[in-house]
């Protein structure tokens, strides 16, 4: 019983909406239900949508033979991989074969307890919402990794590695282009930090800070152009190349999950979550993560993979740096206007973003694996 | 970098210009031919499978069976007078790799390209095919490979389906 109180004590009991009926527990029970149904549901819809978009600006149609517009692909896709033999290797380590699914699974489907879905609708308006989700979102590699090592196969601890080294250069980038966001909100709570931006969704003021953020983000949930730890043209299928059948399904699962997690997570703390006129919150928030999700689309067709060291420059000489720059101007601003920053501050943001893009795209001349050298002269 | 010098470049343009591709091929018609629905016409002259062989015009020459590379053409002719009859022509569809060095080779025209290109069996005897089974009919019409005159009596080409009969 102490527990039982510890833990309702723990996730701020206060924060419920104060007309929700039924004590603690049933909103625990009907919230958990509800983020189970509303990951996985989206997620197969996050496979269709992903299949068609990417095959449409590939010039091509996509799955459209099951189900009206091929809307039942993922269903079938999810019913084959049920059906599919379970294949563990002889020399691979059962027990965490077995157990690195589910530890990628879990923290993806955990970070959704912080998220509001509308005004107070969230599982636990945590005061430390946007910690919690950094920290809860990169448990999911140590899935990986149990994976690629568990599998005792070359590929996958080359995959595993590659994430690892991912996950170390990109957390930095991360949470400090989150840091912007905790400043101009004053809160860590994902509340709080919706709430902030009543009238200016903070991608306005932190157009910076947006681009890395979802440029490391893409790179943490190994999202192309950044999922080379799959590189099939090198390595197989990476981490899951001994995966087959449920288990396979789960780290697909996860893989999309992860998508769901960021999209979900940039609407809220950049493009103000449930917030929007006329139409009811849950909606926007939906919108603007289907919005979200379409754009990394768009960017995976786009772009090629990126090499190794590609990957780890990219991240310690781009994204590092202007991760300072962006906190570091941010907190001046703050400084400045300590109470709330007035709109003609998004112009200043604005015209330091562009033009520190290319400042450092100039600094970043050297690496990419290319040895340049200069001429003699 | 030609040169050492430092270049204004790799600030995103090439990334602005390939999502802007990317995106105008969204609103672009897909290429996709669903082909059991859709069918492309194929090439007037086309190699297709399945000899079309005209009796009538036959002599029993045999340079066809000569120029097949395979020997998927079998003749068996009998002296009638002075010239031959064709008692058996029968051509082993199986072996055939639709090269046309028998419709190239045959001096009276009596043998032509199959225009068809759908043409699987369920038993590998029906592969056999010989004397009235290799008639031209509207189940296997003669592609215009070699005559061009043929060839221009037969509809163009296409190689995208028609806008208007998509979704």
């Amino acid at each position: 019983m102490t527990t039982l109180a510890l833990s309702s004590a723990a996730l701020n009991p206060a924060a419920l909406a104060s007309d929700w009926p039924g004590n603690f527990w049933l909103h625990w029970a009907v919230f958990s239900v509800l983020i189970l149904a509303f990951v996985l549901g989206v997620v197969i819809i996050f496979v269709w949508l992903e299949r068609r978009f990417m095959a449409r600006m590939q010039a091509r149609i996509g799955p459209n033979r099951t189900g009206p517009f091929g809307l039942l692909q993922s269903l079938a896709d999810a019913l084959k991989l049920m059906l599919k033999e379970d294949i563990v290797p002889d020399s691979a380590d059962h027990a965490l074969h077995w157990l690195a699914p589910i530890i990628a699974l879990v923290p993806v489907l955990s970070v959704f307890v912080v998220i509001p879905f509308a005004d107070g609708a969230a599982l636990a308006d945590l005061n430390i919402g946007i910690l919690y989700v950094i920290a809860i979102g990169s448990v999911a590699s140590m899935g990986i990794i149990t994976a690629g090592w568990a599998s005792n196969n070359k590929y996958s601890l080359l995959g595993a590695m590659r994430d690892i080294a991912a996950i170390v250069s990109y957390e930095i980038p991360l949470a400090m282009a989150v840091l912007g966001v905790v400043i101009i909100a004053g809160s860590l709570s994902l509340s709080a930090i919706v709430d902030a931006q009543s009238s200016v969704p903070l991608i306005f003021f932190q157009p910076l800070g947006f681009l890395l953020f979802f440029i490391a983000a893409c790179a943490e949930i190994n999202r192309s152009p950044f999922d080379l730890l799959e590189a099939d043209s090198e390595l197989t299928a990476g981490f899951h190349t001994e995966y087959s059948g449920m288990k396979f399904a789960l780290f697909f699962l996860a893989e999309y999950g992860e998508s769901l997690v960021v999209s979900a997570v940039v609407a809220t703390i950049f493009l103000g979550g449930w917030r929007g006129p006329v139409l009811p919150p849950w909606l926007w928030f939906l919108g603007k993560v289907f919005a979200v999700f379409l754009f990394m689309v768009w960017v995976r067709t786009t772009m090629p993979r990126v090499r190794i060291d590609q990957l780890m420059a990219l991240a310690w000489k781009f994204l590092f740096p202007l991760a300072l720059i962006n906190l570091l101007v941010t907190a001046i601003e703050v400084l400045i206007w300590p109470n709330g920053l007035p709109w003609p501050v998004i112009f200043l943001n604005i015209a330091i973003f562009l033009a520190v893009i290319p400042i450092f795209s100039r600094l970043f001349k050297l690496g990419w694996g290319r040895v340049e050298v200069p001429a003699l002269r | 970098m030609d040169g050492g010098e430092l270049k204004f470049q790799r600030y995103g343009r090439g990334i602005v210009q390939g999502m802007a591709v990317t995106i105008r091929y969204l609103f672009r018609h897909p290429v996709t031919t669903q082909y059991p629905e859709q069918r492309l016409t194929t090439s007037r002259r086309l190699r297709g499978n399945e000899l079309v062989w005209t009796e009538a015009r036959c002599t029993g020459c045999s340079t066809c069976a000569k120029a097949c590379p395979q020997g998927a053409i079998l003749i068996v002719t009998a002296p009638a007078g002075d010239k031959l009859s064709v008692e058996k022509y029968e051509v082993d569809t199986g072996y055939c790799i639709q090269c046309g060095l028998c419709v190239e080779a045959c001096p009276y025209e009596a043998i032509r390209m199959g225009y068809s290109y759908e043409r699987a069996k369920y038993r590998r005897g029906e592969l056999v095919q010989r004397d009235d089974m290799l008639a031209a009919s509207e189940a296997r019409p003669a592609s215009g490979y070699m005559y061009p005159d043929e060839a221009a009596k037969l509809p163009a080409q296409t190689l995208l389906v028609d806008r208007d009969d998509k979704d």
